[in-house]
């Protein structure tokens, strides 16, 4: 109650560190890493992509959302080029990275994928000791002292906020860790290489919330050192991890911009409708 | 930091989100603060200069609401909060209309401070209006203490000291009356002396709500519109 009669003390005000209002991120402002220029992808007869234009910002994360079948994971296989593995599938238009086109002759697609690295939906370590799945592509690297293999497997492991959790079982099987460590495992050995651009494709969605929560805070935490886009089924993932999302429907990119945005006041109907959960 | 556990998310981010929010009504806090006992300072001292500069610098106080209305907003819409998360949110939107309404009663103090620097001043003085500012200023520090410290137990320190605030209204208004009743040449000025009081005792009323968002947001428990003694009883309950 004394506090009620002291007259002197009040609470301190700071404004100087309160961001103004308004004050979203822009993609204008933003280094991009890819660009994809008027892309268009068939499976056969099948049009799965139609013109898409976008730019993909460095060091952010990007989602792709949209319903089963928008196109979201096949524009996303386009940017390492793993589209080139399905029989009949043929692009046009342009995919650059750093300026360069990744569908141009000259390019070494193993050397493309090193660069934009992938992680799957479903956890897929190899049937190696933990220590050997980050290490493998790292040797494919030419990397063969031991010490230095040791450090940059640490390295990738505590990057990957798993290395606290396997220090001691470092030459168990991978197969013996749970789901969302495996997924933690895999994404370690995706960044061991020390790609530019990360690629997840619906990266928890096989994981029970509390692995998926771990595998968004990894993202977030990533996105100091890499480009990543992910494509996930899950808006509220996309909300909470991403700094822009992307909206496809039927092979359309309807809209593209800052995640704010995106979520507090969408441009386009069909966004609104989708993300508010009234069709899709 | 605190009984709610809000810094323990797994998402790091997410936990800075909420510090940050909270700091901002802080600081839209101690804002109000200051502007009400300016505004105050600016009647008793009958200092025109500073009433002005009160109700021109609330533009400030109602731009920190849209800012943090906007942060609310992206928490809501990114972060989905549940369970205590989603009860900060809602007390923090509750909080900051109060506090801009409180920086509203401050500027209305600091235009009527500037109109009572040119009338006569009272023998006296405005040592009542002091008091009851006071008194007022008491009851928002308290309640932001409250906030910060997400401390429950305000909210009947408070209230109890609204119906001080009350009778003190009440006295100032009563003897306005009987001053305009005395010489009619004082209305004009007794009215804006009654209108401050009136403001201040607004003031107490928004800092009561701030004390009942801080029960709702530790407790779960929503204890607007009721009476001291039912606040005091559903506290001792949980």
């Amino acid at each position: 109650m004394n506090d009620l009669n002291d007259t002197t003390r009040t609470h301190a005000v700071d404004l100087t560190r309160i961001r103004p209002r308004g004050a979203q991120r822009r993609l204008e402002d933003e280094d991009i890493v890819m660009e994809v220029e008027n892309l268009s992808l068939w499976y056969g007869e099948k049009r799965a992509l139609h013109g898409i234009t976008m730019k993909l910002p460095r060091h952010r994360v990007t989602a792709f959302i949209g319903p089963s079948g928008c196109g979201k994971s096949s524009l996303l296989r386009c940017l390492n080029r793993m589209n080139d593995l399905v029989d009949g599938a043929r692009i046009e238009g342009r995919i650059l990275l750093d300026g360069h086109d990744i569908y141009a002759r000259d390019v070494d697609v193993p050397r493309l994928r090193q660069t934009v690295g992938m992680v799957f939906q479903k956890p897929n370590p190899f049937p190696k000791t933990i220590y050997e799945n980050v290490a493998y592509g790292l040797r494919l690297k030419g990397i063969r002292k031991r010490r230095e293999l040791d450090e940059r497997v640490e390295w990738a492991l505590r990057a990957a906020a798993l290395w606290e959790e396997v220090r001691d079982r470092l030459q168990e099987p991978a197969g013996s860790l749970s789901g969302g460590q495996q997924q933690r495992l895999v994404i370690a050995r995706a960044i061991a290489i020390e790609p530019q651009v990360l690629l997840l494709d619906e990266p928890a969605s096989a994981l029970d919330p509390i692995s998926t929560l771990k595998i968004e805070e990894l993202i977030y935490n990533l996105k100091a050192d890499y480009s990543i886009v992910i494509v996930t089924h899950n808006m509220q993932q996309a909300a909470r991890v991403s700094d822009y999302t992307a909206f496809m429907y039927m092979g359309d990119l309807v809209e593209y911009g800052d995640t704010d945005t995106i979520f507090t006041r969408p441009s386009q109907r069909r966004t609104e409708d989708y993300i508010t959960g009234r069709y899709g | 930091m605190d009984k709610l556990n809000l810094d323990s998310h797994i998402s790091q981010q997410f936990n800075e989100e909420l510090e940050e929010i909270r700091n901002h009504v802080m600081a839209m806090g101690g804002l109000v603060e200051q502007q009400t006992a300016d505004a105050v300072r600016a009647v008793v001292e009958g200092d025109s200069a500073l009433g002005r500069r009160v109700a021109e610098d609330d533009h400030k106080v109602n731009e920190l609401e849209l800012v943090i209305d906007e942060e609310c907003n992206r928490i809501l819409a990114r972060r989905q909060p549940a369970a205590s998360d989603l009860r900060l949110i809602f007390a923090i939107i509750k909080t900051i209309t109060d506090l801009e309404r409180i920086g509203d009663e401050a500027e209305k103090i600091g235009w009527l401070a500037t109109r009572l620097a040119e009338a006569e001043r009272p023998a006296g003085g405005y040592g009542q209006l002091e008091n009851l500012g006071n008194r007022v200023r008491g009851q928002l520090r308290t309640a932001l203490d409250a906030f910060v410290r997400m401390d429950p137990t305000a909210a009947v320190e408070v209230a109890r000291e609204d119906s001080k605030v009350d009778r003190e209204y009440e006295a100032i208004l009563r003897q306005g009356i009987t001053f305009m009743m005395e010489d009619p040449r004082t209305i004009r000025r007794i009215l804006d002396v009654i209108w401050c009081a009136r403001a201040l005792e607004r003031i107490g009323d928004h800092s009561k709500n701030i004390c009942e968002y801080v029960v709702y947001l530790v407790s779960g428990k929503d204890v607007r519109h009721a009476s001291t003694d039912e606040i005091e009883r559903e506290l001792r309950s949980s």
